[in-house]
């Protein structure tokens, strides 16, 4: 239908932006590093593999408890870097500012940009300015780039995935939705849970440096686990069964989706990772998880349980068993 | 107990459902929900799978997106193109699919529609923006009937002249009436819905097990308590009784919410309303009394398109339990939930996007 228009939808990092992606994307510039869709492309450039990746940041507010638009931007673009197996070493920022944004507030971005980036050992080596007038962007666009060498530390196991394998989540999850939802204006929530926005690449640098176990990570962002877990299977064409309740979620976060009816695993994340891990070595992958400041809550939640459909399923809390899917349509516009 | 932990123990659902077992149904009994929430309960904890083969669990016009008609979306599509007009609503509403097109669409070609997850942070935002007329499209059952009369009662109170409401509201009862009279009904037991009768009272109910003689319970939302709901309906069919009974103790009252009901009857009056997969039945629906009537946006004069049904859209025969959303020619392959063509397919409490997304087979893809 020529008619059709972009709806919030289509980037809501459900079944609309996955289309949208293929069918459009995917197919108009289509090339083997691109078409895995993967968080990052990995280039091979003389001796060298490098990993290439790119992201922009809309979220609304621009300040929530636990960061702001500027540490997201840097934490973001450097955890997809990670979860590649690659280093982050550069960065690239692209600002679109509101004409009337206050210069203040950009201050503060920046500085929290520059103390995030500094903190992880990675350098913003290249950036762009552009300013559109009053009404024409909302305050501040970022845009970062991220150029990582691989591996890190001994990097993703070249093993395949196979049944017996388990999935691990480095933490509580749901905590950045939640907190962008309650602070956003027009939904009188009172809450403590702050968003987790963080850089991985101590935690999966931890890791990768001492073991070898780990055969896959993602970083769960929009969409969340269930989206992070349904990609996996699908790429892989893996069968998945998680736990229900072996899943860490705030008391918090699990008590505002009951009230308002969404799913913690359709909620994204800024400071977790989503592994699939070796069966001989969990143990150990999970005690280095727990002794790291971003992985105390680390849990093993499921299994790899075969191979053929492609298909994520998740056992209640109940004790039933049902399919999980990734979430559809728009579920919070402006997330991150 | 703890609702979210006790209420949800496997151990306890287990026995439960051995209990059931041991019951010794001989033929298949089919037990219906009537409320959204219990529908989305019953499929996100896989309930399902965990009872004997002989209890089918079937959803009926439970979902308050689900049996809104088309007009009512087709007119807050027309009242979104008015210049001066914000619609405000719940989140699911905006993508139900009217004659033509969805408010959603609407929004993506510029019409101010706001999504708010209460009444009232709809008219705080009307109170912050007075230069905007500022729609609320009031949906559900009696549950969102007293909020949102106490909305309205707020918004008179403080003088707030640019709310509006266009109401859509419904009880159950009527609708309950129409389809167990219905000669093609095979419903066995029915979930009596938990909030709905919170202010309603178990008494409302009396009817359809004294005219039908169809066993009711009113339940909770836990899965314990679903099951120990389900536990007492098959009790009642085993024994061959049919009498309204109450699981859901700790917040249910025979009278119901009296005040609460005092609240809807001073602001509402009963009126005919639409109901998708129904028809118009008649008193099933509320509208503002005529001394509220300037808080009513049916009183905006618009101009409508002429109603259109989706000639292949199987929601109406979902609703009334006639078919299971995978009997559908759509379902999965054309109606998705990223492509909705009935309103059972938008709704997180709708049969369909249940179905679709917590069934155990891969639909369509």
């Amino acid at each position: 239908m020529d008619d059709k228009v972009i709806t919030l939808g289509h980037g809501a990092g459900g079944e609309a932006m996955r289309r949208l992606i293929k069918e459009l994307f995917v197919k108009e510039f289509s090339n083997p590093l691109l078409n895995t869709l993967a968080d990052a492309a990995i280039v091979k450039l003389n001796q060298n593999q490098l990993a290439f990746t790119t992201d922009s940041y809309v979220v609304k507010p621009l300040e929530f408890p636990g960061g702001n638009i500027g540490k997201l931007a840097v934490c973001g673009t450097i955890n997809d870097l990670v979860v590649m197996g690659a280093r982050p070493l550069y960065l690239s920022a692209g600002f679109i500012l509101e004409e009337g944004f206050p210069i203040r507030t950009l201050e503060r971005i920046v500085t929290s940009m520059s103390e995030t980036a500094r903190a992880a050992q990675v350098e913003i080596v290249a950036g762009d300015t552009k300013v559109v007038p009053v009404g024409e962007c909302d305050g501040i666009f970022i845009n970062t780039a991220g150029l990582g060498i691989c591996p890190l530390g001994h990097g993703l196991s070249e093993s395949p995935i196979t049944e017996g394998d388990a999935v691990v989540i480095s933490g509580t999850i749901g905590d950045h939705g939640i907190a962008i939802l309650a602070a956003r204006e027009g939904l009188a929530l009172q809450t403590t849970i702050e968003s987790d926005c963080a850089s991985l690449h101590d935690l999966i640098g931890s890791v990768l440096n001492e073991l070898r176990g780990v055969k896959w990570m993602r970083d769960p962002t929009r969409g969340g686990l269930a989206a992070a877990l349904t990609e996996l299977a699908e790429s892989q064409q893996c069968d998945i069964l998680i736990r229900e309740a072996a899943i860490p979620v705030q008391d918090g976060v699990k008590a505002i989706c009951e009230l308002l009816g969404f799913e913690p695993l359709h909620l994204a994340n800024e400071g977790k990772v989503v592994m699939v891990v070796d069966s001989s070595e969990v143990e150990r992958v999970v005690a280095l998880l727990h002794r790291h400041a971003l992985g105390h809550a680390a849990a093993v939640i499921g299994r790899i349980t075969g191979y053929g459909k492609g298909v994520v399923r998740i056992e209640t809390e109940a004790g039933g068993i049902r399919r999980l899917h990734r979430p559809a349509g728009e579920l919070l516009p402006r997330i991150c | 107990m703890e609702p979210l932990t006790d209420f949800r123990d496997a151990h306890v659902v287990r026995q439960i459902a051995q209990e059931i077992a041991h019951l010794g149904l001989c033929s298949p009994v089919r037990l219906m929900e009537v409320c959204g929430g219990h529908t989305a309960a019953i499929y996100r904890h896989a309930l399902h799978d965990l009872l004997p083969p002989e209890v089918k669990l079937i959803s009926g016009p439970g979902c308050p997106v689900c049996v809104t008609s088309n007009d009512f979306i087709d007119q807050a599509i027309s009242l979104s193109t008015l210049p001066d007009v914000s619609i405000t609503t719940f989140g699911d509403l905006i993508r139900v699919p009217g004659s033509t097109r969805s408010l959603a669409d609407m929004r993506a070609r510029g019409a101010d529609v706001r999504v708010f997850y209460s009444s009232a942070d709809a008219l705080e935002w009307a109170k912050a923006h007075a230069e905007r007329i500022v729609v609320f499209m009031g949906i559900g059952f009696e549950t969102t009937a007293c909020t949102l009369a106490a909305t309205l009662a707020e918004a008179a109170r403080t003088k707030i002249g640019n709310f509006r409401l266009l109401s859509a509201l419904k009880t159950m009862p009527e609708a309950l009436r129409i389809l167990f009279a219905a000669p093609d009904v095979q419903v066995d037991g029915l979930i009596l819905p938990g909030h709905v009768t919170t202010i309603v009272g178990l008494d409302a109910f009396e009817f359809i097990a004294r005219d039908f003689s169809i066993p009711c319970v009113v339940s909770g939302f836990e899965p314990v308590d679903l099951m120990e709901t389900i536990l007492m309906l098959c009790r009642q069919i085993a024994e061959e009784r049919a009498v309204v009974e109450n699981q859901y103790r700790r917040v249910v009252r025979k009278q119901g919410n009296v005040r609460a009901q005092e609240v809807i009857r001073e602001m509402f009056e009963p009126c005919n309303m639409p109901w998708r997969g129904f028809g118009v039945i008649p008193e099933s629906g509320l509208r503002l009394r005529t001394t509220y009537s300037q808080w009513d946006a049916a009183n905006i004069s618009v101009e409508l398109e002429p109603p259109q049904e989706d000639a292949a859209c199987r929601c109406g025969d979902v609703l009334r339990g006639r078919i299971h959303p995978t009997q559908c020619p759509l379902f999965g392959e054309v109606c998705t939930p990223d492509t909705p063509r009935g309103a059972c397919m938008v709704s997180a409490e709708g049969a369909c996007s249940a179905v679709y997304h917590f069934s155990p087979v891969n639909h369509g893809r």
